[in-house]
């Protein structure tokens, strides 16, 4: 036993020093009836891209079933059953991966990055539910996506959230959008991925610090109807936007809205938009002012935002996996860590010089730097356009939905009266201000 | 918006101006890109093995329960020790295969005698992949000899998300993305083994064959990158 233990030390020494020396390797043995096998791996055919096909179809089919059912059929029922549907395979059967919210970021990397290859699907997964979006409304949203699946099926007992935190709240999907594409662009990370609150459940495994988000965001969603999709979402920001376009929307009334206003509390969302009033004229001089200082504001806003994410170089560069290294090696070179990481002692292994390292950290960072600037003069306009559209005096007859914040779930649909009527639960409706009277003869849907 | 009777008004023009613009740079970004070189070829997450340092992030920062990496034997590098730092700990009490004596957490290194030569014994080590659990334990003691072990990432069992958690954690970037037709990545040390074993073989069953002719000569003179991928993979 102790020579075996001793000649094991006399081979780790000796195979220590070959490996410093020179990669002197123990010559393979030639047997005389066996012979080297080969190593095995699993078999590389295509059957991934079948699959991630698989789900771009799964996908356009959800989008043109929601459609149908939010449009056409008008059925609250259809949209939920869909979204459990796409909740169970898109979620939890396929894990949620590769999605269209993600697919912002391939493509930001594809577009910055030459030599980034990105998938056909992620490219069609990314560009689908967009296009329907300029023709349907964000009906994307009300039954395909399975991170909106979730908070609708989580939405129990949602309260109206005041209008100045919605709209306040809303503007940090468009920061976060932007954070994503500078995160994606310069190689970082993949934010929208590694925050992703509800992938963690459809895998059944995080990090803790995961799971904690995903239940604060569950709770949240009992209360505040879809937190992630309304504050959060960077892919529901531009389809937002996409949405103000849309050839056709979700409407309340099927025909002509009489104005009972019963719809206006059925949406958890805040998407309801009440008719307008046409103002005195003093109010609309104010109006006017008010919109000529949100367009001389714009610039400036864009200005400070760019002066002030340009300031951010250190934390947003301190995301990038070769900036973290190159600190944490200069620290340790001046003494002022303790220890080394995982990291650093593998790249004094390498035998690469540390200069290497520094320079072309210092390359990373003044490139997101630069890319900070972009970020804050993009943050900028967002507010600077917040305060433009809040500004703007809209011309609404009817109760309509805001086609951005519509997720089309249908819920406004079993309040309105016309919609009743034209079911034949109800008689057919006298023609102005008296649908008051006719109660919905289903007051809870699903 | 239309008014519903067939007539359009200024803002119904100009959204649905907005909205052809819109699905026609959408439409013309999806083909640019799809088309772009004509390289849209699926990808999946792979690690470099000359940059991995075997830590133990595949083991646990896998979103799977068991993670998708596993170890790989190259048996052309291998030297088929007897005394092997990848199966034995540094402390056995004897060399065989008893649970105590085993570096592998598991079990899932097989060791198998092969044969005696000038008093020397032989053994052939074959990984498990069922038992595997990516500790890479086997492959930091391999790497003290020849570092014949590595981990590769099982790309039937990888769920290949956008942005794979253990390239995340993995603390010397050793995870690529791959083309999915050709997804394994051998070491250099590996890779030089397997191609001198290759030319070996190929040697011999030319010789072993009177007329192989020009053939064997062209496969041999195919000396690019591809060469040995593609018999790798055969």
């Amino acid at each position: 036993m102790r020579t075996f233990q001793a000649l094991l030390g006399l081979v780790l020494v000796a195979a220590a020093a070959q490996a410093v020396f020179a990669a002197a390797l123990i010559p393979t043995p030639e047997f005389t009836g066996h012979p080297i096998p080969t190593a095995e791996h699993p078999d590389p055919v295509a059957r991934l891209p079948l699959r991630d096909w698989l789900d771009v179809a799964a996908v356009a089919a959800g989008i043109a079933l929601a459609s149908y059912f939010a449009l056409r059929r008008r059925t609250r029922r259809g949209l939920f059953l869909l979204a459990v549907v796409s909740l169970a395979w898109l979620g939890f059967w396929r894990k949620g991966c590769i999605c269209p919210i993600g697919a912002i970021q391939n493509i930001t990397l594809a577009l910055f990055d030459r030599f980034y290859v990105v998938p056909a699907a992620a490219v069609v997964m990314f560009v689908l539910p967009l296009v329907a979006t300029l023709f349907f409304g964000r009906t994307f949203c009300a039954a395909v996506c399975p991170l909106g699946a979730v908070q609708e099926l989580a939405a129990v007992r949602p309260i109206r959230v005041p209008v100045w935190l919605d709209h306040a709240l809303g503007l940090l999907a468009y920061v976060y959008l932007g954070a994503a594409v500078l995160f994606a662009a310069t190689g970082s990370a993949f934010v929208i991925c590694r925050y992703d609150p509800f992938v963690g459940l459809f895998r059944l495994s995080a990090g803790l610090d995961m799971l904690v988000f995903s239940g604060v965001m569950l709770v949240i969603g009992m209360f505040v109807g879809r937190p992630y999709c309304r504050y959060l979402c960077p892919y529901g920001a531009i389809l937002g936007w996409l949405a103000h376009l849309s050839r056709r929307h979700v409407r309340i009334p099927p025909e002509e809205c009489i104005q009972c206003r019963l719809c206006e509390e059925s949406c958890p969302y805040g998407a309801i938009r009440e008719p307008t009033v046409t103002p005195p004229a003093g109010k609309l001089r104010r109006g006017r002012r008010r919109l000529t200082v949100a367009l001389i504001l714009l610039p400036v806003l864009i200005a400070v935002g760019a002066i002030l994410g340009r300031r951010l170089e250190a934390p947003l560069a301190g995301v990038h996996p070769t900036v973290q290294l190159a600190e944490q090696m200069w620290l340790e070179s001046r003494g002022l860590v303790e220890g080394t990481t995982e990291a650093s002692e593998a790249f004094r292994n390498s035998g690469r010089p540390p200069e290497s390292l520094y320079a072309e950290a210092r390359t990373l960072s003044h490139r997101i730097g630069l890319a900070g600037g972009w970020l804050g003069a993009w943050v900028g306009l967002v507010f600077g356009l917040k305060l433009i559209h809040l500004a703007i005096r809209r011309r609404r007859t009817g109760y309509q939905p805001d086609p951005a914040r519509c997720v089309a779930c249908g819920r406004c649909f079993w309040y309105c009266p016309g919609e009743q009527a034209r079911r034949g639960w109800i008689e057919g409706l006298a023609p102005k201000g008296t649908g008051r009277t006719n109660e919905p003869r289903r007051a809870e849907d699903v | 918006m239309a008014d519903g009777k067939g007539n359009i008004d200024r803002r119904g023009f100009v959204s649905g101006c907005a909205r052809v613009l819109g699905a026609i740079g959408l439409g013309g970004l999806a083909s640019a890109l799809a088309l772009r070189k004509g390289r849209t070829v699926d990808e999946v997450w792979q690690i470099q093995p000359d940059h991995c340092i075997a830590c133990d992030k595949c083991q646990t920062h896998c979103v799977l329960d068991v993670s998708a990496v596993k170890c790989v034997q190259c048996f052309a590098l291998c030297g088929y020790c007897d005394v092997c730092t990848g199966y034995f700990p540094t402390k056995y009490d004897a060399l065989d295969t008893g649970a105590e004596n085993q570096l592998c957490p598991t079990g899932a290194i097989t060791r198998k005698f092969v044969e005696q030569k000038a008093g020397t014994r032989y053994f052939e080590y074959t990984i498990d992949e069922s038992l595997c659990i990516a500790c890479g334990k086997c492959v930091t003691g391999c790497r003290l000899m020849n570092g014949s072990l590595y981990l590769q990432v099982r790309y039937d069992r990888c769920l290949n998300c956008n942005e794979c958690s253990i390239a995340v954690a993995c603390p010397t970037q050793a995870f690529r993305r791959v083309p999915a037709s050709r997804p394994n990545l051998l070491g250099r040390a590996a890779h030089e083994a397997e191609e001198a074993l290759a030319r070996k073989q190929a040697a011999v069953a030319s010789s072993g064959r009177p007329c192989a002719g020009w053939h064997a000569l062209r496969n041999e003179g195919r000396g690019g990158p591809d060469g040995p991928a593609e018999a790798r993979q055969a």
